[in-house]
């Protein structure tokens, strides 16, 4: 029950986001769909990940999205049409996608398992596991993080007073 | 062996050597090129003459003693080709002749061509003239012997043709060049047979040669698809060689046109040597010529040695016949030449080796006399030649004339005290003894009768009566007037020592040379043979010798008188008469002057002929030959624009089509490009639908 | 329908909204709005396999999601960085107007 709504909260943000002019009401609804997912993921027993969700997607993502529109906003609103000019085509291959995974979802295998009880997962255990076992990747994700704010940095940097 | 034999390569190689030196040295050097010329001739004289007493010494045991001397020349596959040199008594006769008259003859030379102004070219040519006789006498090889052949025929066109600016004179070296030929090709053809039959080409080898017995054998008993032996067919081949360069009769037109050339070559190669070498040649090959199956028939008797003799005595009356009525003073002698070489062929058919070479000799000697005579008699008359125009030069040129007369008396063969008498009536006798017909005999005595005749006649014109010289004058010969310092007259005048003096060495062996073949010491004959000759006053007893003897005299006076009664009786006034005989016979004596017409009909036949042949053969090259060449040419041109075409509208076109479907490809291929992100992204989509739809497909859960 | 199912249907409808939106929209953020929901999509995936998967001692799914949260993080920064420096450049977010690259 409670999965539904927040299914159907998650799925009207993105549609949301999806298709609104307006691109301030499009972060909006995506934030909305951002929290959906979260409450999804609280109410999967992810509580870890439910959080971090909130934290870094509606706390640092959306907010960058809001920033970087802030910077992008064209000075007129624009008459012309919110879709790109080849969306007959992307729009068809959407569809298909979806008929594909749906049907791939529904004949397979998963549709028959047996539900198992809630399973735990502490603190602890999430920091065990990313101290121990997935310590590597953890410091290739800081690496990461470090290049990614090098390489925003930079590239958002404003340019030289030589070239225009 | 002993070194004459061994060396006796030396004999022609010294004049060739001198002919080489002259050839380099310059027309200035005349005394350089003639002590060369004489020098060389002289040494191979005194050679001659070794050899000679070599051969006198070892001989007279009863078999001719021949010396060879082989050796291997050129090698094709395992065969090898030989050549050699030999010594026997025929070799050393002939060796002293010829380099005797020879050395003779170019001292001669030296006083008849001391003002022309190619005098080094001159003895050049003589003695490679000598050099190449010398050859043929020593070869031992047939093909040494054509080889010196061909080298003797070449040297006579040059000699001939020496004058070469005058158009007869060329004219007439070419003829005698080309009328020889064509015996020598029959020549040729008769050596290949004989190598391809006996399988060598050497005369004497021990017991391998060609000539000897064990050949002749085989060669006796081949016969070719006529029936003829193969003997007899190479025999008449080869003497066909000789009917060519002897100038017999069907060949005998080259002679008389071979007047052309300088008195001396006339003598010495028209009279003494070269025409002697058709003689000499069948006289070398004679054990082949009479080469026979059976032991009772006479030498004599095959049918090579029978074709010689009808040949030779049909020549001599035919020539003698012409000799009548010339006027040209070397023409007279040039038939008259003709018929004695005739009666040397003649002589070797009915009576074997030394009874033509007897006459060979002799008529060498008395031959190149009258020749370097007339000569003399030319050189005094200021280059006059026509009998009609010279007379009573008896008291102008005494020594000439009285040399002259020895000669002329030779030739006739007034008896006795001459050598020609001795020689001609060998011939007379053994052609009376011929088995097979009498024929010869009666031909051989009727042209005695004629030699008497014309010599007579011409003696009469030219040395008796009033001078019937015409006056030329003085700017003509202002040659002359240097050299011969004549002042005023023109008379004629005797000729220097140098040439005077020849004359009367050949008149003294005119004479005496017949003491060595008279029926009472036969030294000739037996030398020959190898037998030893003996002095024996009762040969003239045998077998009517004494009546041929009587029978021959009675021809020559008869002869003599004859021309005394016609030319001697009233002496000839005026060059413009007639002649005496023509008054009497003018049709046959028109014949006789023309020459029978032999020279007209050989032109509008052969001549025509060859002359067609040749328009064929041009025309033949024109259009087939070179038109096949055209054929290819333009079959390889057409091959070649196929090409080209094929290249330039198939291939290119072709390639350019495939890059530029390569390119349209790619121009298509690119479209897929165009910078538009969601394209990209779509495009990965696509793809991964047909990913998963494959996967799902194929199975997997 | 299993739980399970359910959340993989969520998943991939938002997958497909994610998709959609990236490939229709005209504006560049849009587009990168999309990834984003594409990226959370599976995201849930990670989350309900681990949920309702056979090992959930293991934590793999939950440390695939986590990671997969600081990469998605890390890529929003660098792609409207781009798109910042984009917009200064030629003056528009309109990506049909940036085909410059094209063949």
């Amino acid at each position: 029950m409670l999965f539904t709504i927040f299914a159907i909260l998650t799925v009207a943000g993105a549609a949301a986001a999806m298709s609104l002019r307006n691109l301030v009401h499009s972060v909006l609804a995506l934030t909305v769909a951002f929290a959906g997912l979260a409450a999804v993921y609280l109410h999967l027993g992810a509580q870890f990940i439910g959080l971090a969700q909130i934290l870094v997607y509606v706390g640092a993502v959306a907010i960058l999205i809001v920033f970087a529109i802030l910077l992008t906003r064209d000075a007129g609103a624009t008459s012309q049409s919110i879709l790109s000019s080849s969306w007959i085509g992307n729009g068809t291959v959407v569809l298909v996608i979806f008929g594909i995974l749906a049907w791939a979802i529904h004949h397979s295998a998963t549709s028959q398992r047996v539900v198992l009880p809630q399973p735990e997962a502490s603190m602890q255990q999430i920091g065990n596991a990313l101290m121990l076992r997935f310590a590597l990747p953890l410091e290739i994700i800081g690496v990461l993080l470090t290049v990614a704010l090098i390489g925003a940095v930079t590239i958002a940097m404003r340019e030289k007073k030589e070239t225009r | 062996m002993t070194w004459i034999v061994r060396d006796l390569w030396l004999i022609p190689a010294l004049p060739a050597f001198a002919a080489g030196l002259s050839a380099l040295a310059r027309q200035r050097n005349r005394g350089f090129a003639a002590s060369l010329a004489i020098g060389s001739m002289g040494l191979s004289f005194l050679l001659a003459l070794c050899a000679f007493a070599h051969t006198l010494a070892s001989s007279g045991h009863g078999e001719p003693a021949v010396k060879v001397f082989n050796f291997p020349w050129l090698q094709y596959g395992s065969e090898w080709l030989k050549l050699g040199w030999m010594l026997d008594p025929l070799t050393a006769v002939m060796l002293i002749m010829v380099t005797f008259v020879g050395l003779l003859i170019f001292i001669y030379s030296t006083g008849y061509m001391a003002h022309d102004e190619n005098f080094t070219r001159f003895f050049c040519f003589l003695s490679l003239f000598a050099a190449a006789m010398l050859g043929v006498v020593i070869a031992n090889s047939l093909l040494l012997l054509f080889m010196c052949w061909e080298l003797v025929g070449l040297t006579s066109y040059l000699l001939i043709g020496f004058w070469y600016q005058k158009p007869a004179a060329a004219a007439a070296a070419k003829k005698a060049f080309i009328t020889t030929r064509i015996g020598d090709l029959a020549f040729l053809i008769g050596i290949v047979w004989l190598y391809s039959q006996a399988g060598t080409l050497l005369f004497y080898d021990n017991g391998a040669g060609c000539l000897e017995h064990s050949t002749l054998m085989r060669l006796i008993v081949q016969t070719t698809c006529i029936g003829m032996a193969a003997s007899t067919g190479i025999a008449l081949l080869i003497f066909a060689g000789a009917v060519g360069k002897s100038g017999q009769v069907p060949l005998h037109v080259w002679l008389p046109d071979a007047m052309e050339g300088p008195t001396p070559v006339s003598a010495l190669i028209h009279a003494a040597t070269m025409v002697a070498a058709g003689v000499f040649l069948v006289a070398r090959v004679y054990p082949l010529m009479s080469a026979h199956g059976g032991v009772n028939l006479a030498p004599s008797s095959t049918t090579a040695l029978q074709v010689v003799t009808w040949i030779g005595a049909i020549t001599a009356v035919f020539a003698a016949l012409i000799a009548v009525a010339q006027d040209d003073i070397k023409r007279i002698l040039a038939y008259s030449t003709v018929s004695q070489l005739g009666y040397m062929m003649m002589g070797l058919g009915v009576g074997g080796v030394a009874v033509g070479m007897f006459h060979l000799i002799t008529h060498a000697f008395f031959k190149a006399l009258l020749f370097l005579g007339a000569g003399s008699v030319i050189h005094g008359c200021h280059e006059e030649q026509d009998i009609r125009r010279m007379g009573g030069l008896k008291r102008f040129m005494p020594i000439t004339f009285a040399t002259y007369a020895a000669g002329m008396l030779a030739l006739c063969g007034f008896p006795l005290f001459f050598s020609g008498f001795w020689s001609k009536d060998a011939i007379l006798h053994a052609a009376q003894a011929w088995s097979i017909s009498r024929v010869p005999f009666y031909l051989g005595s009727f042209g005695a009768l004629l030699t008497a005749f014309y010599m007579t006649r011409q003696v009469y014109y030219v040395f008796f009566g009033e001078s019937r010289l015409a006056r030329h004058s003085h700017q003509s010969h202002s040659t002359d007037a240097e050299h011969h310092a004549h002042g005023v007259s023109d008379s004629p005048h005797e000729s220097p020592a140098v040439m005077t003096m020849p004359l009367v060495i050949l008149a003294a062996f005119a004479i005496l040379l017949g003491v060595i073949g008279t029926p009472a010491w036969p030294w000739f004959d037996s030398f020959l043979k190898g037998e030893p000759a003996t002095f024996n006053f009762a040969g003239f007893l045998e077998s009517g010798i004494l009546r041929v003897m009587l029978f021959s005299s009675i021809i020559v006076i008869l002869g003599l008188g004859l021309g005394w009664w016609f030319y001697g009786r009233k002496p000839i006034v005026s060059a413009e008469e007639p002649d005496a005989l023509e008054r009497l016979q003018p049709q046959i004596f028109d014949l006789l002057r023309h020459k029978f017409y032999v020279d007209e009909f050989y032109q509008d036949t052969f001549i025509r002929w060859n002359g067609w042949l040749s328009h064929v053969s041009d025309w033949l090259d024109r259009w087939i030959w070179n038109g096949a060449v055209w054929a290819v040419s333009y079959f390889v041109l057409g091959l070649s624009w196929l090409a080209r075409s094929a290249d330039t509208y198939v291939v290119n076109p072709g390639f350019d089509e495939g890059c530029r479907t390569v390119t349209a490809g790619g121009k298509l291929l690119a479209r897929l490009q165009n910078g538009r992100t969601q394209n990209y992204l779509r495009l990965v989509g696509v793809a991964f639908a047909i990913l998963v739809a494959f996967l799902i497909w194929s199975g997997v859960q | 329908m299993t739980p399970l199912t359910s959340c993989l249907l969520l998943s991939a409808l938002l997958f497909a909204i994610g998709l959609a939106g990236a490939l229709m929209r005209r504006n560049a953020i849009l587009v990168l709005i999309g990834i984003e929901l594409m990226l959370n999509a599976a995201n849930l995936n990670f989350i309900a396999f681990w949920r309702y998967g056979p090992n959930p001692e293991a934590l793999t799914g939950m440390m695939f999601a986590i990671f997969s949260i600081g990469v998605a993080a890390a890529e929003a920064a660098v792609g409207l960085a781009l798109i910042i420096s984009l917009y200064r450049h030629t003056k528009t977010t309109n990506i049909d107007e940036v085909n410059s690259m094209r063949g």
